[in-house]
């Protein structure tokens, strides 16, 4: 066994846990790198099927390709896809100038919110790895949220021997994290060894740039890169020293800005 | 899309190794010297974490590149457990940082329990405390024997060789009392980088390795395919034809065709297939640590709950039972609101 089979096993058996203990189970899909991973996981853990409904949230300022490949690749593998907006603070005009912190929260963490509430998911699996900042090396593969949202990052239950806390009381949900043993350059040697279809945004382009982390086109900066295939990503990524989120405009917003958005219930 | 061709195939499964202690023992000190004098820094995090230090009026913290909690770095504390990477020539390593204050042992306990190898620091100026020595409990009651001992701030008792077999004695002694023998008692300074990446001259009196090539000496751990199958079952699914019963093989191997009894309903069943969607060739054997799905030729009814072992090695019974209990087991369940 190699160190892939030992990360796709761990998150396939993390991934069976949540489909047997939550009844109502999504999956956020935000069509980048990570969450496309764990799509391929999940047929992996139900032999060809996925039979966990996708969300997205659309914050209507996404890269254009990346709702392009959305909708294809949902309509291929036959997903069921839930597509999420803040229509209210759409309507009102929110955008990222109007505080990138405050435009994040309104149409990601508000817009999840809505469609939360709206379908009555009590569990939520998320893509998101301990290597990618500082506050999610601190979560939880099953990690509590109350009504609010709100994550009690100085309170976590203990998790040991793979026994998980997946009871919850009303109003409340449960954030599951299947890839968070992952490293980036794990997930991309995962893509390579099962040549997972992935959004070509990630590798150069005409202008010599690619993004690492993809989000919402006015706070996602590419960066420079020769990298154009899956194995020039892994090459890069062997000898890069720049972080994967340097790119990612609200995070360098100012030192705490990941823990107060994700405290408040933030992917 | 692209086209994806080969990839030079390096190790990159990472050793996990856990840091544990006494509260202010210096536990992220060390990871962040670890991490720094092996270049596995992203660029500007150090800058990054240099400017708060300088904001806040502190001394520089290495601690500082995992407690990032605004709480923690207030009060110079780790409140939960962290992850990092980092990489030496030999391997790739993730390094578990557990608090040492006792106020959070269920998350060093966290911590600890997904390691494979262990540091265990000791301040040379304060020598065992508390915590040093309930963290070793923890760590041998978790099953995590594979130990060394660090003893750090050795610049504050100026290298003093006494001091450190004074400490090596009498942990040695504790460790003992537990059937856990440590693989070695390193004296470092973490704040200074004395003998952390390459041993150091302050301490020629010592003749063992450094903390970076102690780590490169721990071994993996290997999942138990020697032992006897067991197979709890996780779920069983039916999304099309094929009725797939689903977990974890614990332990041991699986081939089709084996015979399996179902515990504690022994029922009886023959491995038809073993399923897995997108590989180039069906399975027919599986292994310790693999979350696998098979079917049966027999159309028998199992669910959750029941353990699957093979017919040709059954579990025995035994009337013996071993016990210890440790009371921060029902300190959590309490906090947990599991008991009263």
């Amino acid at each position: 066994m190699d160190h892939l089979d030992e990360l796709e096993n761990q998150s396939i058996f993390i991934m069976r846990e949540a489909y047997k203990n939550f009844k109502n189970l999504a999956m956020l899909w935000s069509i980048g790198k990570d969450s496309t991973v764990l799509v391929w996981l999940a047929r992996k853990a139900f032999f060809g099927h996925c039979p966990i409904p996708l969300v997205h949230i659309d914050t209507t300022y996404k890269i254009p390709a990346m709702i392009k490949y959305r909708d294809e690749f949902a309509k291929k593998w036959g997903l069921n896809l839930v597509v999420g907006k803040n229509e209210k603070a759409l309507a009102e005009g929110m955008n990222h100038e109007k505080g990138r912190l405050v435009c994040c929260e309104a149409l990601k963490t508000m817009g999840l919110h809505a469609i939360m509430e709206q379908e009555g998911y009590t569990g939520l699996i998320l893509g998101i790895r301990r290597d990618e900042e500082g506050t999610r090396a601190k979560e939880r593969y099953f990690s509590p949220r109350d009504k609010n949202f709100e994550w009690n990052f100085k309170d976590q239950p203990p998790e040991l021997w793979d026994q998980f806390k997946t009871s919850f009381t009303p109003d409340t949900h449960i954030r599951i994290h299947p890839i968070l043993h992952w490293t980036e350059l794990n997930v991309w040697e995962y893509i390579h060894r099962e040549k997972i279809p992935i959004i070509d945004l990630y590798f150069s382009n005409a202008e010599g740039k690619r993004y690492r982390s993809l989000g919402c086109a006015p706070c996602t900066i590419p960066i420079d890169s020769k990298a154009k295939n899956v194995v020039e990503v892994i090459e890069e990524l062997k000898n890069t020293t720049s972080a994967e989120r340097s790119g990612r405009a609200q995070d360098q917003e100012n030192t705490y800005a990941m823990q107060k958005l994700r405290a408040r219930g933030y992917m | 899309m692209s086209d994806n061709g080969k990839v030079n195939t390096l190790n990159s499964r990472l050793m996990k190794l856990v840091i544990v202690g006494h509260v202010d023992h210096g536990k992220s000190t060390l990871v962040g010297r670890l991490m720094s004098d092996t270049d596995s820094l992203p660029t500007g995090k150090l800058d990054f974490v240099k400017d708060i230090c300088k904001r806040q009026g502190k001394e520089f913290e290495f601690a500082f590149l995992l407690d990032a909690l605004e709480e923690e770095q207030e009060q110079g504390i780790t409140i939960d457990t962290s992850q990092i990477f980092f990489n030496t020539q030999k391997r790739r390593y993730v390094i578990i940082d557990a608090p040492g204050h006792k106020e959070f042992l269920k998350n060093m306990v966290t911590g600890a329990a997904n390691a494979e190898s262990a540091l265990l620091l000791i301040d040379a100026y304060e020598g065992i405390q508390e915590q040093s020595r309930r963290h070793g409990y923890i760590l041998k009651l978790l099953g995590l024997t594979q130990v060394a001992v660090v003893i750090n701030k050795m610049d504050l008792v100026n290298y003093d060789p006494e001091i450190y077999y004074k400490i090596k004695t009498e942990y040695t002694k504790f460790l003992g009392s537990m059937g856990i023998e440590a693989r070695e008692f390193i004296p470092v300074s973490a704040k200074l980088g004395v003998n952390i990446a390459k041993t150091s001259e302050e301490i020629s009196w010592y003749k063992g390795p450094s903390v970076l090539s102690m780590l490169d000496q721990f071994t993996e751990k290997q999942p138990p395919t020697h032992l006897p199958f067991r197979f709890p079952v996780q779920d069983v699914y039916k999304f099309d034809e094929r009725r797939i019963i689903s977990g974890r093989v614990e332990s041991g191997t699986v081939n089709v065709g084996d015979q399996l009894v179902f515990s504690p309903s022994n029922k009886l069943g023959v491995i038809k297939t073993i399923e897995a969607w997108s590989v180039e060739n069906q399975p027919v054997e599986a292994k310790a640590s693999e979350s696998i799905g098979f079917t049966l030729e027999e159309q028998i009814f199992v669910e959750r709950g029941d353990v699957a072992t093979l017919k040709s090695d059954l579990p025995l019974f035994r009337l013996r039972l071993t016990s210890t209990f440790f009371g921060w087991v029902s300190a959590i369940l309490k906090k947990e609101g599991r008991i009263r």
